[in-house]
């Protein structure tokens, strides 16, 4: 896209996730990664469930719910009864699709997918009042995280003219 | 479209300045592009390059993940050879269509 003559060109990105959910975790990676490939300065913060994406633990198994979810649908497109998706082993077979559909895009499972926006200059910080409430330590978490902070270090990360925050 | 004359060859360029006949691309054309994006190009550069030529005529959708798995640099690389848009200013150079994909 070209941008406008009397428009300023977006500087920075400060992208906040809150939710573990593929679909979620996956938004801000994207966006993350589509800032760096831009040009765009792209810092994350991580917090609540969304901890489980740079949890090394948890980060390669994420989610995507199969209950309660109305966007949900079979393969040939009739919608996804939310009581079949509350049988054991369907929410982690349909996520399990999902990650490959979306390899197919050559969109990389999570720890490929925070090398590449940290090989491109982005930022990845956790949530200390999330650390603290899930009792996780900076070990706990993937080496891709500089730090934990606050989000009152997090906002002052976000300085500057053509900065946006987006939360997802 | 547009014509401009690129290091002594006239090419067809769109509105962005991307190429949009691949065939009219020469070493010196990629050379004088790189240079508007302030880039000295190396033997590096052209094997980026001429890699992405060859993956944009064979028709498949061309990503930073596929570039990084190519051998010839990893992802970081790419970002030290081609600053602040790596995969849209390395395409520009390389005279092929600017990337869609979004990773």
């Amino acid at each position: 896209m070209n941008i406008k003559q009397d428009e300023h060109p977006l500087k920075k990105v400060c992208i906040i996730c809150a939710k573990g959910a593929i679909e979620d975790v996956y938004a801000t990676l994207v966006m993350a990664n589509g800032a760096v490939m831009e040009g765009i300065e792209a810092k994350v913060f991580f917090t609540f469930f969304g901890m489980d994406a740079i949890t090394k633990k948890q980060m390669n198994k994420l989610h995507t719910s199969t209950v309660g979810n109305p966007a949900m649908r079979m393969p040939g497109g009739l919608p996804f009864p939310s009581l079949l998706g509350a049988l054991p082993g369907v929410e982690a077979g349909v996520s399990a699709m999902m990650m490959k559909q979306m390899d197919a895009l050559d969109m990389p499972p999570v720890d490929e997918f925070l090398d590449m926006i940290t090989a491109g200059g982005g930022e990845i910080y956790a949530c200390k009042l999330a650390a603290d409430m899930f009792k996780l330590e900076k070990e706990d978490l993937t080496d891709h995280v500089i730090d934990i902070i606050t989000i009152g270090e997090f906002y002052a990360l976000a300085g500057g003219q053509n900065t946006q925050i987006i939360f997802t | 479209m547009a014509t401009k004359n690129i290091a002594g060859v006239n090419v067809d360029v769109n509105e962005e300045g991307y190429l949009t006949d691949p065939s009219q691309w020469t070493k010196e054309v990629a050379a004088e592009i790189a240079k508007e994006e302030g880039i000295e190009l190396t033997d590096k550069h052209f094997e980026v390059l001429n890699y992405l030529r060859d993956e944009n005529e064979k028709g498949n959708v061309l990503t930073i993940r596929k570039v990084g798995k190519s051998g010839i640099t990893d992802i970081k690389g790419l970002y030290t050879l081609f600053p602040g848009g790596p995969l849209k200013k390395s395409s520009k150079i390389a005279g092929i269509p600017k990337p869609t994909s979004c990773v």
